[in-house]
């Protein structure tokens, strides 16, 4: 019977690999916008502008106080309601980019933090501009306490795109829970999308974990 | 958008929101302490001399954490029954919580216990303290101070993933911005209703996280 069962799951291979496309397509949408927009909210934050500092500081909250699941319910269902159509994708694509941007932001303003105001105001002083601070000072510093974590957020990031099966994209996620329907073997089926998805995430965690030791054994020690 | 905002039906929806804020924690409360039992054990063998120990945890790590909450939510959730282990999915989402927040936590506290200069553990047992002496007196007392607060943002990410735990039908906070939704058709109180319950959840968790970081943290390094 299991036998059966596993030349059966053979035969929804490029299904799943359908769903794995969809899966890649989506985190790695959502990827470059949440980091683009993280990083745009991060440098915004730490330069401390007054009110918007505020209003960041409720997004933020928002997104890290509430379930993924909560959010993209509220993208899907409620957008429509006050007047803004989508389709599944884009809802899925924005809903997972708003949530990791506000992750990326904190990681990004925390590395920012790190650096000794010193060195901000000597190059100021030099008559850099902000830019040029931002470009030749602040950021080629603040890399290195960004870099792993920003990794170990895309892996969250792929992993939390899981969620979006729930509005009904066919990711892995979605496709294990249509093949299980078929094919009752549940560890079977779904031990196949641990494995899709740990062949995307393990790498990323190795690099995230080598970046950690090559930029933490580089720094400066008396 | 809030001038529509149907505060009475909010209302009568209040004792299934209150049920469910309490079944958020009371599984989150379970979860939490499983996890714990879990992690410590994990890192255990994962920090052990012996192979038999260190293989198991490892694989046992990185799988949990290189694969989503829902793909192994559902791993337990189709898995078990075809095993013929019949659980409902209370026990279900408890369990593959519990599994999931315990890779973590065993990480974190394999950080923490890292943390600990080793000149510090060889002082111990040149002093003659013996194994559970350098535990409990030495690498304990440190490592605590260290692992509190991400052990605490463990336990936020804990609540949130709980949310995920409605896509098997346990009436929890989501659920009931869901049974809300379906049964008056009215997205925007049901799961702005459901966001503030986690916005309460996840304030308390975090002024708690703050405040046992300026008991611990702050305490002066003897």
């Amino acid at each position: 019977m299991l036998g059966y069962y596993f030349n059966n799951l053979l035969g929804t291979l490029p299904f799943f690999m359908k769903g794995l496309w969809m899966t890649i397509m989506v985190s790695g949408i959502s990827l470059v916008a949440g980091s683009i927009l993280g990083f745009v909210v991060g440098i915004t934050r730490s330069s401390r502008i007054p009110v918007l500092r505020y209003v960041l500081a409720a997004y933020i909250d928002f997104m890290r106080g509430t379930p993924f699941l909560v959010q993209i319910f509220i993208v899907f269902f409620i957008f429509p309601e006050w007047g803004i159509q989508m389709d599944a994708f884009t809802a899925a694509v924005l809903s997972l980019s708003v949530y990791a941007g506000a992750y990326v932001s904190e990681i990004v303003s925390g590395g920012m933090d790190s650096i000794p105001p010193g060195q901000i105001e000597a190059a100021a002083s030099s008559g850099l501009s902000w830019f040029q601070r931002l470009r030749y000072v602040i950021m080629p510093q603040a890399m290195r306490p960004i870099l792993p974590p920003l990794v170990g957020q895309y892996v969250l990031l792929i992993k939390d795109s899981s969620v979006i099966s729930v509005i009904g994209l066919t990711d892995v996620t979605r496709v294990g829970w249509l093949t299980v329907q078929r094919i009752p073997e549940g560890l079977m089926v779904f031990g196949l999308v641990g494995i899709l998805y740990f062949l995307i995430c393990y790498p990323l965690i190795r690099l995230s974990n080598w970046f950690e030791n090559r930029l933490t054994i580089q720094e400066f020690k008396i | 958008m809030l001038e529509s905002f149907n505060f009475r039906v909010i209302w009568e929806y209040m004792p299934l929101f209150g049920h469910g804020i309490l079944a958020t924690a009371w599984i989150s409360m379970i979860s939490i302490i499983g996890a714990m039992l879990i992690g410590v054990m994990a890192c255990m063998a994962r920090l052990s001399h012996f192979k038999i120990f260190v293989v198991p945890a490892v694989v046992y790590i990185e799988a949990i954490r290189s694969t989503p909450l829902l793909a192994q939510l559902y791993f337990f959730y189709f898995g078990l029954p075809s095993m013929g282990i019949r659980m409902n999915e209370y026990q279900t989402g408890i369990m593959a919580l519990c599994l999931n927040s315990g890779a973590y936590i065993a990480e974190i506290l394999r950080a923490g216990v890292q943390s600990i200069p080793s000149g510090h553990i060889e002082a111990g047992s040149a002093s003659g303290l013996n194994y559970l002496q350098r535990l409990r007196y030495i690498i304990m007392p440190q490592a605590i101070g260290i692992t509190i607060p991400p052990l605490l943002g463990q336990a936020i990410v804990l609540v949130k993933d709980s949310a995920l735990l409605s896509l098997i039908s346990v009436v929890e906070l989501t659920r009931a911005g869901q049974l809300m939704n379906s049964e008056r058709f009215m997205p925007a109180e049901g799961f702005f209703t459901t966001a503030l319950c986690y916005l309460i959840l996840y304030h308390i968790l975090k002024s708690l996280s703050t405040m046992w970081q300026k008991k611990l943290i702050y305490r002066p390094a003897v």
